[in-house]
């Protein structure tokens, strides 16, 4: 019969449409700014760099410079595919979130209007410093030094990481304290080369945590 | 007299290609209407040109014009790592990422024989499969769409390809640029959790079939306006290097998933439908019958799913140089034969990087399809082939 498909398909129409006063599941959407969906722990949007606020060069919880897990070691700016991070190395060397005189990143910029959150930078990095976010709502009136993220912009502390990505944060942090027993076995065996090393260190507190590891 | 010829075309001073005999003789006294339908035009998926010369409503000749969204893609691709260029292939088709992710990942795992662990082959299935629904699903909805029916199925497929979406993301972090796959194997591992909603999900697909073949596959005015229309002959489709739906709407049974059986796809128990007419409706009808085969594959897929690692354990992200020597890795993408040919001389970034984009060899054989046709048509021929812009063009 002509006009039997069309017939066929505007009942399913008709379920459809009444069906969503029905059926919870029906309700795909939400009103976007006033209901959210929150986002998944796997969601990535920008990098960011994480900062310890408890660790042997950081030990005073406050300054998120000297907590800075980088080491400007400038592989994540070689392998970012967009070229979009700009990283400059430091003169002097302070002690990582491992406890091993580094270097650190004098300037580190990205310009999160380039970067296409791919997470390569991730995935490189050796020391589990730089990290993704999942803020988007970073809309600006200035295109240019809006978009360009400086260190201290990009810096979140450990504990921010583990809100957003929980799983993944106490994977980095076990493979981290790991590392760290590791340096302080090195340093229980070599405790004067520690002490001078800590002597190196511009802040006063490192130095004064070096020597309770150098004596366990 | 002057007048009419400013707006008609007169044939011996177009551009190059107009000026070949054409295909089909003009009735009348050969006064051709010139109309450039696009670069923006709601039918067109973005900025694709056809300047069409119409007799009456008749199309005479057909001359497509792309590069309108070029982005450089393959000499980018020759600069970066090897690495590097995966996030850039999810941009080639941004419909169906997760198979541009595994032709490349197939590749570079020629060019170095790379292996890839059980578990990760049976989750680039089950993505890849995922990925083949959403793609036809939102294509039939297009094509729909450029018929006239605006809205209703393709939100009905939207709201399906939304809940592939958030599997995706759950899984990779993004539902479209997904950067999923690595040289030998995949990036993250699927939770129990991840894959018993992918469960829930692929149960409700097959009700969503029923569902659209309902609404869609007899109803009349669909059949009136595709049936008949585009025909692309089984011979000329094998010339002109067609592939994929396109391809076996023509009747040729020619499946890579089959062919090549690469990944583990000879495992797994599916059928290729093959259409007889080679018509606008056929491609509709392939690709509402291919979406119950992938099905078939990810219910399979989810069951045999073994546990172990996802990557090669000598696969490494930094300082990864493969031989000298050259490979072509292809896989049955959802638009067709989708290979990347990679010539590699040792060094940390491709000498020569080529992508076959199975968009844009579907699409030259658009003006044979249109020859004849009226020119509403030409939308909806166009529709039938289901293209991607960022493919087309890269």
């Amino acid at each position: 019969m002509l006009g039997e498909g069309i017939l066929k398909g505007m009942a399913e129409t008709a379920k459809n449409f009444f069906g969503s006063y029905v059926s919870a599941e029906r309700l795909t959407t939400v009103e976007y700014p006033e209901d959210r969906i929150a986002p998944y722990e796997a969601a990535r949007v920008f990098p960011f760099l994480v900062f310890d606020s408890k660790s042997p060069s950081n030990p005073d919880a406050a300054d998120w410079e000297a907590g800075l897990r980088c080491v400007a070691c400038q592989i994540c700016e070689k392998e970012c595919p967009p070229k979009c991070i700009f990283i400059e190395k430091s003169k002097d060397k302070k002690p990582d979130a491992v406890g091993k005189p580094q270097f650190y990143p004098a300037r580190f910029d990205i310009d999160i209007s380039v970067c296409m959150s791919c997470q390569i930078c991730v995935e490189v990095c050796p020391f589990e410093a730089i990290k993704m976010d999942t803020v988007f709502e970073l809309s600006t009136e200035d295109r240019f030094g809006g978009l360009l993220l400086d260190r201290k912009q990009l810096a979140k502390s450990n504990e921010y990481f583990h809100q957003i990505h929980p799983t993944e944060a106490a994977d980095v942090d076990d493979r981290l304290s790991e590392g760290r027993a590791k340096t302080e076995a090195k340093a229980t065996a070599g405790a004067i080369a520690a002490a001078i090393k800590g002597a190196e260190v511009p802040a006063p507190k490192p130095p004064a945590a070096k020597p309770t590891g150098a004596e366990s | 007299m002057s007048e009419s010829q400013s707006h008609s075309a007169t044939l011996a001073e177009r551009p190059e290609g107009w000026n070949r005999p054409a295909l089909i003789q003009p009735s009348g006294d050969g006064e051709l209407l010139e109309v450039a339908m696009g670069p923006h035009h709601p039918s067109t998926h973005g900025v694709f040109r056809m300047d069409v010369a119409l007799d009456g409503e008749r199309v005479i000749r057909l001359r497509p014009v792309f590069g309108y969204l070029h982005r450089n893609h393959e000499k980018i691709a020759e600069g970066i790592s090897y690495l590097a260029s995966m996030p850039y292939t999810d941009r080639l088709d941004y419909i169906c990422p997760i198979t541009n992710n595994w032709a490349y990942a197939l590749a570079v795992e020629k060019l170095t024989g790379q292996q890839v662990p059980e578990r990760a082959e049976y989750l680039r299935v089950i993505l890849g499969e995922l990925t083949r629904f959403q793609n036809h699903a939102s294509s039939i909805g297009f094509l729909i769409q450029e018929m006239g029916a605006s809205g209703t199925p393709l939100m009905y497929a939207f709201r399906e390809r939304e809940k592939i979406l958030d599997l995706f993301e759950k899984l990779t972090g993004a539902r479209m640029m997904v950067n999923y796959m690595r040289f030998g194997g995949c990036r993250v591992d699927a939770s129990p959790a991840w894959l018993d909603q992918t469960r829930k999900v692929v149960a409700g697909l097959p009700q969503f079939i029923d569902e659209f073949e309902q609404l869609l596959a007899t109803n009349e005015i669909l059949m009136a306006r595709t049936q008949g229309v585009g025909v692309l002959k089984a011979d000329l489709a094998v010339n002109a290097g067609v592939t994929g739906p396109m391809l076996r709407a023509s009747g040729v049974n020619y499946d890579i998933r089959k062919v090549d059986g690469y990944g583990i796809y000879n495992r797994f128990d599916f059928r290729v439908p093959l259409g007889d007419h080679g018509d606008v409706y056929d491609r509709f009808m392939i690709r509402l019958l291919e979406m119950r085969e992938s099905i078939k594959i990810l219910e399979q897929a989810l069951k045999d799913i073994p546990t172990g690692p996802i990557m090669d354990p000598k696969a490494k992200s930094r300082g990864f140089r493969p031989k000298p020597g050259e490979a072509y890795g292809r896989i049955e993408a959802p638009k067709g034969e989708l290979g990347f040919y990679l010539i590699s001389d040792g060094g940390p970034n491709p000498y020569r990087y080529r992508v076959r984009p199975p968009s844009l060899i579907n699409l030259t054989v658009l003006e044979d399809m249109c020859l004849g046709h009226d020119v509403a048509d030409v939308v909806l021929i166009f529709g039938s082939v289901d293209i991607v812009l960022g493919e087309v063009d890269r």
